[in-house]
C-alpha cells in the first residue's frame, strides 16, 4: 500500500495585498475579505514560470523526505495554467530535476489535479517507485487578460505543492481515494486558448457545496469511519466561504479543515499541496491521525482521500 | 400555505432580509440572496417540500427568481 513521504512546496516572493488590488479592480479590500477570506496572494516574478516553481516545490518535497530526484520512478506534473498547449510542463520539470529518462505524466487539471496526482501516484507507485507529484500554477498571468474580471481577479495567486508517494512505508498510509468526473458542466468553469477565465461562480458554489461533503462522505464510508475521527481535512483552498459551508455540511468544526487561504489566495491545482505542506510543518502530523484530502474544480472534476498517519 | 408563500418563507428565512422580493426579479441581481446562500436554498426547498433535488438539476437559472422556483418544484410534482 502506498504511502506519503513528505510535501513541499514554492510561494513566489512578489506579495499582493488586497489593497493594491482593489484599487487596481475599483473595487474595497475589505470586500475582498469578506467574499473569499482572502488577505493576500503572490504573484509570479518575470523569472517564475510553471517549471520553475514546479522544480522548487519539488526540492523542497525530496529534501523534506531525505531524498534525491535518483529515488523518483515517475514525476506527475498538474497545472490548469501552463504556459503552451503541448509539451505540458512534466517532462521539463523532470529534466530540470535531473530525472534522467524516468517517466513523467501531464496532469492538465484546475483545482483537482493535485488531488487526482496523489491518487495516481497512489496506485502507480508499486509498479514504478517512488512518485513525486507536483503541482503548480501561474494564474495571475491568466486573471490579467482583458477584459478583466473582477470576480475572479480577486480570487487567485501563484505557487507551487510538491508530495512524494512511495510504494513502501511511509509518514502517512494511504487507505482509500473516490475521484470522481462530471462533463456537463464543463462550460461553467473554463480557460479557452487566449481568452480570460469564464467562471459561472453561482454553479461552481452549488456543485462543489454538494459534491465535495459528498466525496469525503464516500471515502469515509467505505473504510468506516466517520467526519469526526478525522483530525484535519486538507481541502483545495478555492474559497474560505466554500471551506466553511463543506465543514457545516458534514458537521465539524470548521477549524478541522487546515487553511492558509488568507495568504496565499486560491492557487488552484497547487493548493491543496501548499496546505498540506504548510500543515505538514506546523502543527505537523502526529501517529494515528487521519488526514481527509479533498477537491473540486474545473470539468468538473473532484474527489478525496484518505490517509493515516503511522 | 400555497407554494409561493412557502418559497418566498425559505428566501426571507436564508436572507435574513424581511423583505419579500418580487416574484420575478432575480433574487442575485437585487442583491437578495449571495451565491453561497443558494446552497442553503435548495437545502431548505428539499426539506420543505418533501423532495430530493438531483446534482443535474442544480442550474442556478432555475433558482433564479420566486416564480422560477415555483415553476420547478410545480415541476417536481
Amino acid at each position: 500500500m502506498s504511502a506519503i513521504r513528505a510535501f513541499g512546496a514554492y510561494l513566489p516572493t512578489r506579495l499582493v495585498a488586497n489593497d493594491e488590488l482593489a484599487a487596481r479592480l475599483g473595487c474595497e479590500a475589505s470586500w475582498i475579505r469578506e467574499v473569499s477570506g482572502i488577505a493576500e496572494r503572490r504573484y509570479a516574478g518575470a523569472d517564475d514560470s510553471i517549471s520553475s516553481m514546479a522544480v522548487e516545490a519539488a526540492r523542497r518535497c525530496l529534501k523534506r523526505a531525505g531524498a534525491t530526484i535518483a529515488d523518483v520512478g515517475l514525476v506527475v506534473v498538474s497545472t490548469g495554467s501552463s504556459e503552451r498547449c503541448f509539451p505540458g510542463p512534466a517532462a521539463q520539470v523532470a529534466h530540470q530535476l535531473g530525472a534522467g529518462q524516468a517517466a513523467a505524466i501531464d496532469v492538465p487539471m484546475a483545482s483537482a489535479g493535485g488531488l487526482f496526482g496523489m491518487a495516481l501516484a497512489a496506485i502507480l507507485a508499486p509498479r514504478y517507485g517512488n512518485v513525486l507529484i507536483v503541482a503548480s500554477e501561474k494564474m495571475s498571468t491568466v486573471v490579467a487578460r482583458e477584459p478583466v474580471e473582477t470576480g475572479t481577479a480577486i480570487l487567485f495567486g501563484d505557487g507551487a505543492g510538491a508530495c512524494l508517494i512511495t510504494p513502501e512505508n511511509g509518514p502517512a498510509r494511504i487507505v482509500d481515494h473516490v475521484l470522481h468526473s462530471d462533463g456537463s458542466f464543463a462550460d461553467d468553469l473554463r480557460l479557452e486558448f487566449e481568452a480570460p477565465l469564464a467562471m459561472n461562480g453561482r454553479s461552481v458554489i452549488m456543485q462543489a457545496s454538494r459534491k465535495i461533503p459528498a466525496a469525503i462522505g464516500e471515502v469515509l464510508d467505505r473504510q468506516q469511519k466517520k467526519p469526526a475521527e478525522v483530525e484535519v481535512f486538507l481541502m483545495h483552498q478555492a474559497n474560505q466561504n466554500l471551506i466553511d459551508r463543506v465543514a457545516r455540511a458534514i458537521q465539524v468544526d470548521p477549524a478541522k479543515f487546515y487553511s492558509n487561504i488568507a495568504r496565499y489566495g486560491n492557487t488552484s491545482s497547487a493548493s491543496m499541496l501548499i496546505a498540506a505542506s504548510d500543515w505538514w510543518q506546523n502543527p505537523g502530523p502526529r501517529s494515528g491521525q487521519l488526514i481527509c484530502f479533498a477537491a473540486f474544480g474545473a470539468g468538473f472534476h473532484w474527489g478525496a482521500l484518505l490517509a493515516e498517519l503511522v | 400555505m400555497d407554494n409561493r408563500a412557502r418559497i418566498v418563507a425559505i428566501l426571507k428565512n436564508v436572507s435574513k432580509n424581511p423583505a419579500i422580493p418580487d416574484h420575478s426579479e432575480s433574487l442575485f441581481d437585487s442583491g437578495y440572496l449571495d451565491s453561497f446562500a443558494l446552497p442553503d436554498v435548495v437545502g431548505e426547498l428539499e426539506r420543505e417540500f418533501g423532495i430530493k433535488i438531483p446534482d443535474s438539476d442544480l442550474s442556478p437559472r432555475k433558482f433564479e427568481s420566486v416564480s422560477r422556483i415555483e415553476s420547478y418544484i410545480e415541476s417536481r410534482k
